[in-house]
């Protein structure tokens, strides 16, 4: 080493320290001046982060005091109304942790706050990455990732929600035993495996805890460090705007300003969680008693990301057939697990659906405006729209009694609403995006009407447009207009049979279905055109004109 | 209407190339003008910056203050006051003091580091050629050196020693659980068994059971067997008293199954297993709080809404010497959620 880099500081001689043996000033260099995009929407994903994160610390401190254990005991402590009942170490432990630690109601509420937080920015996240396409190639393996992530997080919460053992969790867990019995064949003896023999079982709980407490946050942590780790490898998407190509990355670098603005968010993350549990309770486990298989309450909702499966299975009418001496139960098999399957699947096979539509094989670094792929938008509305519809099945019991309606009306109003509601958001939706095209269009052609009314020296009037800087205007043309992709013929001129013929019948079908409809972006020689026109028209005293639209079929 | 923009305009508005030529489409014009903010020319606004940082930073620490304070004085007895007490002062002192941290930072960022956007390019994710080639060789020379091409007994081998090497570990996990039996179609209720009340298990007399109550019930030594949860989530019973006119069809299998119009069903919902507890006294109707499916116990609590298929199971029951209600026999079908085997 050179006299020049010898450290004569504390923390020079950590960093001397630290490169010799890592090489880390390798790292520092490569990453720290590494250039992240600003924008608001990329802190939803960091919002999951924080919120995992808080639940780690917050988990890791309820740890300490929970018992998951069903073993019978009889509760003696600080809450009163539940002295002497005898329940499971679990629930009585969880009322310790709520009433008798300092800081334990404080840190359970956090927790739950934090959990459903977790999975609502997730959600929130994936429509963000769905909507802008930052899915596609490169990224398609990173959807699929975070799409698996999600699918953790619904496990990690629904495996948390049932270790209180109170009254709500153990009927959570009886439901579930009735979706798992539902699965031909082996459905009654995976419930037998799951819970040790029969429903509830001294099993279960412990069960769940290590799958809530390791195996769930292990996988979790080992894909977010994938997911991260192919953000930076990948490089941020960005959204379009002046400047910003596929070819660059625009942004502000690591350090100091993204770290400082990523990791200020943290705390703000963790302060808004800490205040939702001080002053907004969630949970009280103490009101519910412990799991009984025989009493229950109206208006009991599981947390809000199980509510879809949950309204699923009430809007199923009785389908349940015996064949051949064995009962199908689709009643309980189509919305348990059908229908969670199908979303998962078309969730994560989605990038890959997309580009066989439309054949583009190209890197996309630079986001979509929702508006400009208006099938992929309209496709997401209408997802949402039946998710939305489902879980507000699951309250429909709530809405009978606060809206004064009959429960058998509203669940046949929802029970047509799931079905006829995603085909007409989804057109809706279309129009909408399509709408708005034409609308950008318009602007980037004309620019923004001033309101300024001006009379010509014949007497004619017209509103004077104030033409869009370069900058603003980019915005509103960088777009590439996506076609459906062409087909050759099926048969060659010798009459020959084209191989996968009747593959590429289906696949130009989808991206006819994809692509037919579009706006085409203005192009310079249109906005000159244009010009010209206006230019002659005002000599000659007429005006008209039609936006150059292309609309399918 | 006539839209037209500002006259004389359109010369500046595309660029044309050298030969006057109009591209295909219109160009990136490249990063807008940079605008300052007032911090960066105003030193008077970037010292206010920075006071609020560092009184955002001092909130921080009032609040680490409080909550440590507020854990030792506020200790909850044994009233929910005391608990709200302690719950809101500790969660706020512990808020402010992140809060303070997070919104100091962020502040500081905005306002004082520089805001300049940077640029840097991309790299395709795809190898180059060489990169591709070469890593290619490694591969092949990796494979050609294991030989596992040439020696395909070897290979074989070894592809059906790893598919079975995990075998043991799903065979492992028999254990989870004891195989069902017939443990599922069998519960407390017999021959004699008395109806008692849920949850002290205090015997039933037929002549306390009046028209339009009902009883939750389980069976006679249940809180005593082994496994009291797992029995009665199979053998809770509702008991229902109502006019024997009122069934609207009366089916000649199940003559005798009540007393004097004291009818026992199952308390578990036929769908995925919740409690039907709720009874309309007005209609005879059950309903079930987890997915509404009802129950009309004027037709033996047939399904007449909602997502269950099945009848809630009637218990046969009759009245003993002394004037209280047993069962005359177990359930005659499985009870509960259905399942494969179930028939």
């Amino acid at each position: 080493m050179s006299q020049t880099t010898t450290p004569n500081t504390a923390a020079g001689g950590v960093a001397d320290f630290l490169d010799t043996r890592l090489g880390a000033s390798k790292a520092v260099r490569g990453l720290s001046r590494k250039l992240f995009p600003d924008h608001w929407s990329f802190m939803l994903g960091e919002i999951a982060l924080y919120s995992f994160i808080v639940l780690l610390l917050s988990g890791t401190f309820l740890t300490l005091f929970f018992v998951p254990s069903m073993g019978m005991t009889t509760y003696e402590g600080a809450y009163a109304p539940l002295n002497n009942v005898p329940m499971s170490e679990a629930y009585a432990s969880t009322l310790r942790l709520s009433f008798d630690i300092r800081g334990g109601l404080l840190m359970r509420q956090v927790h739950h706050w934090a959990a459903l937080l977790f999975i609502a920015s997730m959600t929130v996240h994936m429509f963000r990455v769905f909507f802008t396409g930052a899915f596609r190639k490169p990224r398609e393996l990173n959807w699929m990732i975070g799409s698996v992530l999600a699918l953790l997080g619904l496990g990690a919460g629904f495996s948390g929600y049932s270790l209180p053992d109170d009254l709500l969790s153990g009927n959570g867990l009886r439901i579930i035993d009735g979706v798992i019995k539902s699965i031909p064949v082996v459905g009654t003896y995976l419930s037998f495996f799951l819970f040790d023999g029969e429903f509830p079982g001294e099993s279960i709980i412990p069960r769940l805890y290590i799958v809530h407490v390791l195996l769930i946050p292990g996988l979790i942590l080992a894909l977010v460090g994938a997911h991260l780790g192919l953000v930076f490898w990948q490089k941020h998407t960005q959204y379009p705007g002046p400047g910003r190509t596929n070819q660059n990355v625009v942004g502000f670098p690591l350090l100091p300003v993204y770290a400082a603005k990523a990791g200020g968010f943290f705390f703000v993350v963790f302060g808004i969680m800490a205040l939702f549990g001080s002053f907004v309770s969630i949970n009280s486990v103490w009101n519910y008693g412990p799991y009984d298989p025989s009493p229950i309450s109206a208006g009991t909702q599981p947390d809000w990301y199980i509510l879809f499966i949950d309204g699923a299975l009430r809007l199923m009418p009785g389908w349940e057939w015996t064949v051949a001496g064995f009962t199908i139960s689709f009643n309980i098999l189509i919305p348990g697990l059908i229908l969670p399957g199908l979303m998962t699947g078309i969730l994560i096979a989605w990038p890959f659906l997309e580009s066989w539509a439309s054949g583009d094989r190209r890197e996309h670094h630079v986001l979509d405006r929702p508006r400009n792929v208006p099938v992929r938008t309209a496709a997401g509305v209408a997802a949402i729209v039946f998710y939305t519809v489902l879980a507000l099945a699951a309250t429909n019991d709530l809405l009978a009694t606060h809206l004064g309606l009959s429960i058998n009306d509203i669940t046949w109003t929802l029970r047509f609403t799931a079905i006829l509601g995603p085909p007409i958001a989804f057109w809706i939706t279309k129009r909408i995006c399509l709408g708005l095209q034409r609308h950008d269009r318009e602007l980037a052609l004309h620019g923004r009407e001033t309101g300024r009314i001006v009379r010509t020296a014949d007497g004619e009037y017209f509103e004077v447009h104030e033409p869009l800087n370069e900058y603003d205007r980019w915005l509103l043309v960088q777009h590439d207009a996506r076609r459906p992709i062409e087909l050759p013929p099926d048969v060659d001129e010798n009459g020959v049979a084209r191989p996968g013929a009747r593959k590429d019948r289906i696949r130009q079908k989808l991206s006819r279905w994809f692509y037919e409809d579009r706006i085409e972006p203005l192009t310079p020689s249109e906005l000159a055109a244009s010009h010209a026109e206006h230019e002659h028209a005002l000599e000659a005293g007429e005006g008209e004109e039609r936006p150059v639209v292309t609309t399918g079929r | 209407m006539d839209t037209r923009e500002q006259g004389g305009a359109s010369s500046e508005l595309v660029t044309r190339d050298e030969d006057g030529n109009l591209p295909d489409r219109f160009e990136n014009p490249g990063p807008p003008p940079h605008r300052y903010r007032l911090a960066d020319t105003d030193p008077k606004a970037a010292k206010n910056a920075e006071r609020q940082v560092a009184a955002l930073f001092g909130i921080s620490i009032l609040g680490t203050i409080f909550a440590i304070v507020a854990y030792f004085l506020f200790t909850p007895e044994n009233t929910f006051a005391s608990i709200k007490l302690s719950n809101t002062t500790l969660g706020l002192g512990l808020g402010l003091a992140l809060l303070g941290i997070g919104l100091g930072a962020i502040h500081w960022a905005k306002t004082l580091m520089p805001d300049h956007e940077m640029t840097e390019m991309r790299h395709p994710m795809r190898g180059t050629d060489e990169d591709r080639t070469k890593a290619l060789e490694v591969l092949e020379t990796g494979a050609a050196e294991s030989g596992i091409g040439r020696r395909p007994l070897v290979r074989n081998t070894l592809l059906g020693a790893l598919a079975l090497v995990g075998l043991p570990g799903i065979v492992l996990l028999r254990d989870l659980g004891p195989l069902p039996k017939d443990s599922l179609t069998k519960t407390l209720w017999a021959k004699g068994v008395r109806l008692t009340r849920d949850p002290d298990g205090k015997p039933i007399k037929a002549a306390d059971v009046t028209r339009g109550s009902i009883f939750h019930v389980i069976p006679q030594g249940l809180n005593e067997s082994e496994r009291p949860l797992e029995e009665k989530a199979k053998a809770a019973v509702l008991v229902i008293r109502m006019d024997p006119n009122m069934i609207q069809e009366k089916d000649p299998a199940r003559e005798g199954w009540d007393v004097d119009g004291i009818f026992a069903y199952s308390l578990i919902c036929t769908h995925v297993g919740c409690p039907v507890a709720l009874y309309e006294q007005q209609t005879h109707h059950l309903l079930c709080p987890c997915h509404q499916s009802t129950y009309d116990a004027t037709q033996y609590c047939k399904v007449i809404f909602g997502p269950a298929k099945r009848a809630l199971p009637q218990l046969p029951i009759a009245i003993d010497d002394e004037g209280y209600l047993v069962a005359q026999s177990d359930f005659k079908e499985p009870v509960g959620p259905s399942f494969w085997e179930r028939g």
